[in-house]
């Protein structure tokens, strides 16, 4: 198992470093050591390695990541997992704003809270979080799915396409054009399957309600003018 | 003796005029402001206003087909290992696959190729055609991130950060529907047949220390190797400029308020802004005042359209300057040869701008199977490629004329201004004297 510590070794051959691996390759767990906070620390990783990373890190830690499991023992800052394509990071400890931003797929589990922007133009990422979110949290959500144990902050969905919204507690308000909506029986799946994927066992799908959007601002329309704020 | 009143000519207001007074009608019964492409058609001081002063005896010109004068240049060399290479100091701005035509695309990249520069993007990402006949392609990472793809972004050549662009600094987009095609709408993730409302700004960052910390993450991703531009719509440039370099930027694009654009407000683009001219030389002011002048590459844009236009931009501090509208009218767009059509859909050609719509007779800004094969991409790129090598030769002519052996080498002192604006804008005497109204300007 490759150790890199970050204390001796740049960051930027950490990053060449798994850039190199490909699938098939031997290394297949990699642990990162002493990230003291850096930033784009395991960005652009393309392969199925797994990543445990010791400690908490800065801006955009796993951005961009294909295929690689990726574990932060800490707290992540802004931007964790942006534009994720799939594979799958987790935060153990809290992540700060734009929480996997712009993500195409793959799951981003954050075992605890998340600041603002959470989700902000998912583009067809799953996220949980299994502490609350803040304002702005899924805007312009285009696809992917949203899990929040805990609350939601201001604004929830704000202009949201099709992204669905799942949140167990309470919403501060809800964005343009997002609503609530009925919780079907797939939508009960959905969010079981992602809450076990998560390894979330003390909550349970029933106790969520399902928000998206409204579609009223699909198509401009001077009637709906005041939905734009 | 009676007197009768005489009759007198109707006159019609200034402010009121036609125009304004259909403007007032549309959006009385649509119920919608009007949207459209293309960029800013009020008149604005530009390179027209600016005049080169040839040698003559206190200067000594080249002769033209004979002696060198260079065009190539280098983008990018701050801290990629791989700087852009081109052969002329033209490139092709940002136009993305879905506002054109996959055909147009493909003849950009053609035409781009031939003519020894680089094509660019856009918001729906990357397309086979593009990449495909582009031997040097910028990839642009936009606020949407519609069509942002890791894998397309190891692909490219550089990797530009769109902020702003010059047609709406500050402001989204609207794509249509009608656009809004399987293929596109599987690029951009979105449903098939809906408007689609691009960002204004990044989801992921929210001013120039997260910047710098948004390159650090693209180089770290590329391995250092990819040139990074950062783009700004022309408003602040002093500014701008000063904080894209600060950020780490190789390579910074200015785009004037005559930039073109694929589809958003008429009112943002006539109203929001600075012309192109006004924004060269804050741009060259902060990256002298830097130390960074020729070390970060300044490329101008907006409503550049001839070797002349180059040459000037050049000469104000610019490194390269960038095309859109130009190219596609060179690729064939509001071409009178379709007149009849564009009667049709109630305008005329050299006017069209409802780009968005989908319904380009020309076949360039569509998605539209029928139209789309309107546009031969091989003949549309060499077309496009004699006009970017005329450019590239009549800027050479002028350096020639102003003594010089590279285009790089024209320099504010071969220029005189024909009106107090465009002095005061471009930092150039007024033609005649030695003044140089007014100056900040930031």
């Amino acid at each position: 198992m490759p150790t890199v510590d970050l204390s001796v070794s740049p960051l930027r051959e950490l990053n060449q470093a798994l850039h190199g691996q490909k699938a098939g390759t031997n290394d297949t767990l990699w642990e990162i050591v002493n990230p003291r906070g850096s930033h784009a620390v395991a960005v652009g990783v393309a392969a199925p390695i797994s990543i445990e990373i010791r400690g908490s890190v800065g801006y955009y830690c796993a951005g961009m990541n294909r295929e690689a499991s990726i574990t932060v023992h800490g707290s992540a800052g802004p931007g964790v997992a942006e534009n994720m394509m799939s594979g799958q990071v987790v935060v153990k400890g809290d992540a700060s704003q734009y929480a996997g931003a712009t993500g195409k797929g793959g799951l981003l589990v954050i075992e605890g809270n998340a600041s603002s922007r959470c989700g902000i133009s998912m583009k067809g990422i799953d996220i949980v979080v299994r502490g609350s979110i803040g304002h702005m949290s899924a805007f312009m959500g285009q696809a992917g799915n949203l899990i929040v144990c805990g609350d939601a902050g201001d604004a929830l969905g704000d202009s949201i396409y099709e992204a669905r919204l799942f949140v167990r507690g309470t919403v501060k308000s809800l964005g343009a054009d997002c609503i609530e909506k009925d919780m079907r029986p797939e939508h009960l799946d959905i969010v079981q399957a992602l809450l076990d994927r998560a390894g979330i066992a003390d909550v349970t799908a029933a106790e969520f309600k399902r928000y998206g959007s409204a579609r009223k601002l699909y198509n401009f329309n001077i009637d709906h003018a005041d939905a734009y704020g | 003796m009676s007197y009768t009143n005489p009759p007198t000519t109707p006159r019609k207001s200034a402010t009121f005029d036609d125009y304004t007074l259909s403007e007032i009608r549309r959006a009385a019964t649509t119920g919608i402001y009007d949207i459209r492409g293309g960029g800013a058609k009020r008149k604005l001081p530009h390179f027209d206003d600016l005049l080169f002063l040839g040698a003559s005896i206190s200067r000594y010109p080249l002769e033209g087909y004979r002696e060198r004068c260079g065009t190539d240049v280098v983008l990018g060399a701050r801290f990629a290992k791989k700087p852009i290479e081109l052969k002329i100091p033209i490139t092709i701005a940002g136009m993305s696959f879905g506002s054109l035509s996959a055909n147009a695309k493909e003849a950009l990249g053609r035409g781009a190729t031939a003519a020894g520069t680089s094509t660019t993007t856009g918001d729906g990402g990357m397309s086979t055609e593009e990449r495909g006949q582009s031997k040097t392609l910028v990839y642009q990472y936009l606020p949407s991130r519609y069509g942002m793809n890791p894998e397309d972004l190891l692909k490219a050549d550089a990797i530009e950060i769109v902020i702003g662009q010059g047609a709406k600094p500050g402001g989204g987009g609207m794509l249509l529907g009608q656009k809004i095609t399987d293929r596109v709408a599987a690029m951009r993730t979105l449903p098939k047949g809906i408007d689609q409302r691009s960002a204004s700004r990044h989801p992921d960052w929210t001013g120039p220390d997260d910047l710098e910390i948004k390159i650090l993450e693209l180089r770290e991703i590329t391995d250092w190797q990819t040139p990074i531009y950062v783009k700004v719509g022309g408003a602040r440039p002093y500014y701008d400029v000063a904080l894209a370099v600060k950020s780490g930027a190789d390579v910074v694009v200015v785009d004037g308020m005559q930039g073109g654009t694929a589809a958003t407000q008429e009112v943002f683009i006539e109203n929001v802004g600075m012309p192109t001219l006004a924004c060269i030389r804050p741009a060259v002011q902060a990256l002298q005042e830097l130390g960074m002048h020729r070390k970060v590459q300044l490329i101008v844009s907006g409503g550049i359209r001839n070797g002349a236009d180059v040459a000037k931009a050049l000469a104000l501090g610019a490194d390269a300057v960038s095309i859109g509208s130009a190219a596609l009218v060179a690729l064939g767009d509001n071409d009178p040869v379709y007149e009849d059509e564009y009667r049709a859909l109630g305008t005329t050609a050299g006017a069209y701008d409802d780009w968005h719509e989908g319904r380009d007779p020309a076949g360039i800004t569509t998605q539209d199977p029928d139209l789309m094969s309107r546009l031969d991409p091989v003949l549309a790129g060499r077309r496009l490629a004699n006009y970017l090598k005329v450019m590239a030769l009549e800027a050479q002519t002028i350096a020639r004329a102003c003594g010089k052996n590279h285009v790089h080498n024209l320099e504010p002192e071969d220029l005189c201004a024909l009106t107090i604006e465009a002095a005061a804008m471009a930092r150039v005497p007024l033609a005649g004297t030695n003044w140089i109204p007014g100056q900040g300007g930031f």
